[in-house]
């Protein structure tokens, strides 16, 4: 195991060419890799959604066979999960964590660059399976039996155990690197209490990563061993209980809701205070209301269980938890809508995202309040009122918070900025194409549309409101469309930043933009929460006196690869009928492990 | 403090070395793996349709001797981290060496217990609590391997003089996983042996 | 407009939120499945709480919505404003505005709590019982009490207090018919000796006599959205006249097609799977046949039930259904050989099913 930590007195000035990329421990290029991976992924969610929406414009359609109609939404699901929403909040940590505590890089750079090559590798491996037609087909959250060999024959559901349990093991990485890197290399003077509510988010997100995915991982371990070896954790015959494994996903399923969710209010804590020149109101309701949804987002699990039958006991437990987190998240709303009150409001596209994200969350945290009722669940449960609802959560609250980041930290990272014009096209768009698309299917539910359905008769008379879901989903794919070319033109040819165009309070607005390898010449003190509004004489100061000479960046490696392509065999290989085949990728785990503890500096 | 502090180039907000905050978060994402596995196996106690049953194949004294080899590595252990941090290189391969020896009989009771229960007709796909106790304490096994594995590394390092005082960290992290897994196996040794 | 909501009257606030959509797709049908057409007690329930709880989020929602506009048409930013003041937080406000929610959440949990227990209550004594198992992709409706069996389409009696309990036989299903209240799981169990088996249950007594459809709402595997049912509810008389039915064999003419297809059916391997009551076809691996003629729909809402699709079932039930697991004529399934049939056998099978009324 690695003790020691690579360092070299590698040149500070940046490196080009891919093998520069394969190798980079820089958590700034990461963080590009990051966002520029999960924003594929996300065309690619995006057209398996788009797929599903043509299927169900009309009652009774034969757009695509049930099987496939089954493999899209299940890699919809999966892939707006696990392969953009978390990974694009993990871009996020990676580039602005080390610039806003004042950091030269996360405490793991290799340990970081691995976690981005297993999250691709993962993700290639699940996305191989849609290409191919043979993948999962059993829903994001596989319920048992159903998963099973016995049911769900075929390669299909082991592309979804393994894939997500390689992508667990990136994830925990990815936590435990943000977690040590916020305790443990803040700027001086950067008390937890003046820490960006951004990272504060971020380090509440790391524990949840940390602590629901191992258990996730234990459950897709059983479903993998009772696959590959026969062992009987969710085999009825045996006497086994399929419940078993609805606990341990949704144990885990619903703090990953919080690990979607709160990075997307810590980027909204940072977008509305800047635009609205006033500082955040409440800073301190606002980190412990973040801690408070990470504490109880451990007791609610079972609200997504209420037609299990648990017994009027439990049932009463997890409604009375669920409706109690609304109290902290409702809270931070009342908030973010303090902040403004009162400011002086420039709606950039970042601050009309963010604020559409406190108007659309909040829709989404109303029907929330209506699944916790656990009677009237019972029939809105396993409907397309809860397809309404969690994209309202996801879509509202997360993407809109991303989409304010991407415009927000856009400068920063290429020291260019988007274009505003195409922005308010894009946003526009955006918010009419969600509305459109998901605010009927809140009617669908309640008027009788199950979810996960490729077809449906049209005396139903849902055929009309589904004709505008879809033309909404196509309005939305129009917008990101809108949004990429804007990317695509901005980089190049965007009007240049500056170091601080809009005027930020934290500290990765002291240093140009794009940032050099090392970020600061000098780590600054910092004295308060707003250094940038509180005291910009103090920190420039620090900043201009000190020189780069001698700063030492950790050096390129590519042993991150390597074991990442190990722990990738290691999981990939259980689909190999050989007991022995994933022993080949631990093998090469523990090569790439040894020689990653014992690189030369 | 080991080069991997001073490497860090910027001091650190707690003063701790960064690698041992690092493992410390691992050490906790682990206990939650292991606490899944272990609640599962109870979950399941008493569910199995077929035996074997527990009181079936169980030796208690068997793996009371293991478990008491087991804690006696992790005082070896302990003596590896002294003798590597007072420079004390002879008492750094005696004691790392105990260790890993320790931990390898430990690993050879497990084996010797699996094989004996596969002939009374225990196996992963016997029945319920064949699945979980064998998934449960394989992935404990495995954890032990990686120690001893670990150690070995460590110990040839020490053979070959390349682990001063200032590798001490080192030394404490490895530590630090060791006796985790101790500890894991007392909950398991307590819950899945004793309280049948 | 001429649309039946279904919605009570007062829900035109929320509605009139999606006016502009729904302008756009005009409105049409009665909306069979709407949870607000309730016609048992339990349903009612259900939604008596929705409206009590809708009304208070709608509070909540409403307010943060209007502050945000306001303070968005308020506060944008002039030119040659200074800086606004700079304000850290207010521990009153902040207070306020957590007890207020506070204050609201025990508003909504305490009926919740009251109505999760209410809706545990065990059927009264006399209460009819039917098991509903649940099958890839099907539906078996069971009457212990009149000791017939049925499949996919589920009589019931008006008035008289059902208990459905619900069993699978495969995987998880959901049994779910809006109109008579909400769903719980169908899951499988293995029981062990000497213990009782679990099962779910939902418990109603339906005020009105009508055609409800429902249909599984878990996720079930490939044909899951072909996983449908058709309650009919009936008076009391009427009831009993159909268990009445159920157990009196259909018996064809001599000599018709139809006895023609019973005979074929009775030697093929039709019985294998399927059961039909007073001829010795008695599989229980498919769905019961007996009075097949009276379903609303063939292969559990796959195709309407008429000659020609009978007979195109039975030729090629995949091509009605994907995934079915029912042989047809040249193409096995689900381990079972190909019937083998002609098109004349079928069309004789299809029209003694046809005529099971």
């Amino acid at each position: 195991m690695a003790i020691a930590q690579a360092t070299t007195h590698a040149s500070t000035k940046p490196q080009t060419g891919i093998w520069s990329w394969i190798t980079t421990v820089d958590h700034k290029r990461i963080g590009i890799l990051y966002g520029v991976t999960s924003l594929i992924f996300l065309l690619i969610g995006g057209i398996e959604a788009l797929l599903i929406r043509i299927q169900l414009m009309r009652p009774e359609m034969s757009f695509l066979d049930p099987d496939t109609y089954n493999q899209l939404f299940t890699m919809h699901g999966t892939t707006m999960v696990f392969l953009v929403g978390m990974p694009i909040a993990v871009a996020f940590f990676n580039y602005i964590i080390p610039l806003q505590i004042g950091a030269r890089d996360v405490a793991f750079p290799r340990l970081n660059a691995l976690s981005y090559w297993i999250f691709l590798i993962g993700g290639l491996f699940m996305t191989y399976s849609v290409i191919a037609g043979i993948a999962p087909n059993v829903g994001w959250f596989g319920y048992a039996p159903l998963t099973s060999a016995q049911y769900s024959p075929g390669p299909n559901v082991d592309f979804w155990a393994l894939g997500l349990q390689i992508l667990g093991v990136a994830s925990i990485m990815g936590g435990i690197n943000f977690i040590t890197t916020i305790i443990n290399l803040r700027a001086p003077g950067m008390t937890l209490m003046r820490m960006p509510l951004f990272t504060w988010m971020a380090f509440v997100t790391s524990f949840l990563l940390i602590t629901a995915l191992p258990v996730f991982a234990t459950g897709l371990f059983f479903v993998t061993f009772d696959r590959a070896w026969g062992t009987n954790f969710y085999n009825v015959a045996a006497g086994a209980d399929p419940m078993l494994w609805q606990h341990i996903f949704w144990l885990f399923g619903h703090p990953e809701v919080y690990i979607l969710i709160l990075p997307g209010f810590g980027i909204v804590s940072e977008v509305i205070p800047t635009f609205s020149r006033k500082p955040l109101f409440g800073y301190s309701i606002m980190v412990y209301s973040g801690i408070l949804i990470g504490f109880i987002g451990w007791g609610v699990w079972a609200h997504h269980m209420f037609a299990v039958g648990m017994g009027p006991i439990a049932d009463a437990f997890f409604a009375a938890s669920t409706m109690i987190i609304a109290i902290p998240t409702g809270v931070k709303i009342f908030n973010w809508l303090a902040t403004m009150w009162g400011g002086s409001l420039r709606f950039t596209t970042a601050m009309l995202f963010a604020v559409a994200m406190v108007g659309m969350f909040t829709i989404g945290g109303i029907s929330g309040i209506h699944h916790s009722v656990a009677p009237s669940n019972l029939q809105q449960t396993d409907t397309y009122y809860v397809v309404a609802h969690f994209h309202y959560v996801l879509i509202g609250g997360l993407i809109n918070a991303i989409f304010a980041g991407i415009y927000y930290w856009f400068p920063k990272v290429t020291g260019r900025l988007l274009n505003e014009t195409l922005g308010k096209w894009h946003f526009w768009l955006f918010i009419i194409g969600v509305n459109m698309t998901f605010f009927p299917m809140h009617f669908l539910g309640l008027l009788g549309m199950p979810r996960r359905i490729f077809t449906y008769p049209a005396e139903l008379g849902l055929a009309d409101m589904n004709m505008v879901v879809t033309i909404g989903a196509f309005i939305q794919a129009i917008s990101v469309l809108i949004f990429l070319a804007n990317v695509l033109r901005s980089v190049k040819r965007g009007e240049l930043a500056g170091p601080n165009p809009w005027g930020g309070l934290t500290l990765e607005w002291a240093i140009p933009s794009p940032p050099p390898v090392y970020n600061f010449t000098a780590i600054p003190e910092v004295r308060s929460r707003e250094p940038l509004w509180a005291e910009p004489e103090s920190i420039e100061k620090q900043l201009k006196e000190a020189s780069p000479e001698g700063i030492h960046m950790p050096g390129p490696s590519f042993w991150p690869l390597v074991v990442a392509i190990g722990i990738f065999l290691s999981m990939a290989l259980f689909m190999v009928d050989a007991w022995w085949a994933p022993l080949v990728g631990v093998l090469l785990t523990f090569f790439g492990v040894v020689n990653w503890a014992f690189e030369k500096n | 403090m080991s080069h991997a502090a001073a490497a860090d180039a910027h001091h650190t907000s707690t003063g701790l070395p960064t690698w041992k905050i690092g493992f410390w978060t691992f050490i906790g994402s682990e206990s939650l793996f292991f606490g899944t596995l272990i609640s599962t196996y109870m979950v399941y106690k008493g569910r199995s349709l077929v035996g074997p049953y527990p009181p079936d194949v169980f030796s208690i004294p068997l793996t009371t001797l293991s478990t008491f080899v087991l804690l006696m590595s992790s005082l070896l252990m302990v003596l590896a981290l002294n003798a590597v941090q007072r420079g004390d290189r002879r008492g750094s391969i005696l004691w790392l060496f105990g260790t890993a020896f320790f931990g390898a009989i430990f690993l050879g009771c497990q084996a010797y217990e699996f094989t004996h229960f596969y002939h009374v007709g225990l196996t992963l796909q016997t029945n319920l609590f064949g699945s979980s106790f064998f998934i449960l304490t394989g992935f404990h096994g495995a954890h032990v391997m990686v120690g001893i594995v670990w150690l070995l590394i460590l110990w040839v390092m020490a053979l070959r003089g390349q682990l001063g005082p200032q590798d001490a960290l080192k030394v404490e992290i490895a530590g630090l996983y060791w006796h985790f897994v101790d500890v894991v196996w007392i909950a398991i040794f307590t819950l899945v042996y004793l309280l049948q | 407009m001429s649309c039946r909501w279904g919605f009570p009257g007062q829900r035109a606030l929320a509605l009139a939120v999606l006016a502009g959509a729904l302008a756009l797709a005009g409105c049409a049908g009665e909306y069979p499945q709407s949870v607000f057409r309730p016609v048992t007690d339990f349903a009612v329930t259900l939604d008596n709480l929705f409206t009590h709880v809708f009304w208070w989020t709608i509070v909540i929602l409403v307010v943060v919505e209007v502050i945000l506009v306001f303070v968005i048409l308020r506060y944008r930013q002039r030119p040659g404003q200074p800086q606004p003041k700079q304000i850290h937080g207010n521990a009153l406000l902040e207070i306020v505005w957590t007890i207020i929610p506070a204050l609201i959440v025990v508003f909504i949990a305490v009926p919740t709590i009251r109505t999760i227990f209410d809706t545990y209550e065990p059927a009264g004594e006399d209460a009819l019982i039917v098991e509903a198992v649940a099958h890839q992709w099907w539906w078996q409706f069971h009457y212990p009490e009149y000791g017939i069996t049925t499949a996919n389409q589920l009589y019931l009696p008006v008035g008289r207090q059902v208990e459905i309990r619900l069993r699978s036989n495969d995987v998880l299903h959901n049994f779910w018919v809006p109109r008579l209240g909400g769903k719980r799981y169908n899951y499988p169990q293995r029981v062990r000796p000497g213990e009782e088996p679990r099962y779910n249950f939902l418990v109603f007594t339906i005020d009105e006599a009508g055609e409800y459809p429902g249909q599984c709402a878990e996720f079930c595997g490939v044909a899951h959205a072909l996983m449908r049912m058709m309650v009919v509810a009936q008076p009391e008389p009427e009831f009993q006249a159909w268990v009445q039915q159920m157990r009196a064999p259909v018996e064809p003419a001599e000599g018709s097609l139809e006895a023609q297809g019973r005979e074929i059916f009775l030697r093929s391997t039709c019985i294998a799977c399927h059961t039909i009551e007073g001829t010795t076809a008695r599989g229980v691996l498919g769905p019961n046949l007996t009075r097949f003629g009276t379903r609303w729909s063939i292969g559990a809402g796959a195709a309407d039930n008429t000659l020609e699709n009978i007979a195109q079932w039975i030729r090629d039930p995949q091509s009605i259904k994907p995934g079915a697991l029912m042989p047809g004529t040249t193409q096995g399934a689900a381990g079972m050989p190909p019937t083998g049939l002609s098109d004349q056998e079928v069309a004789a099978v299809a029209a003694y099913l046809h005529s099971l009324r």
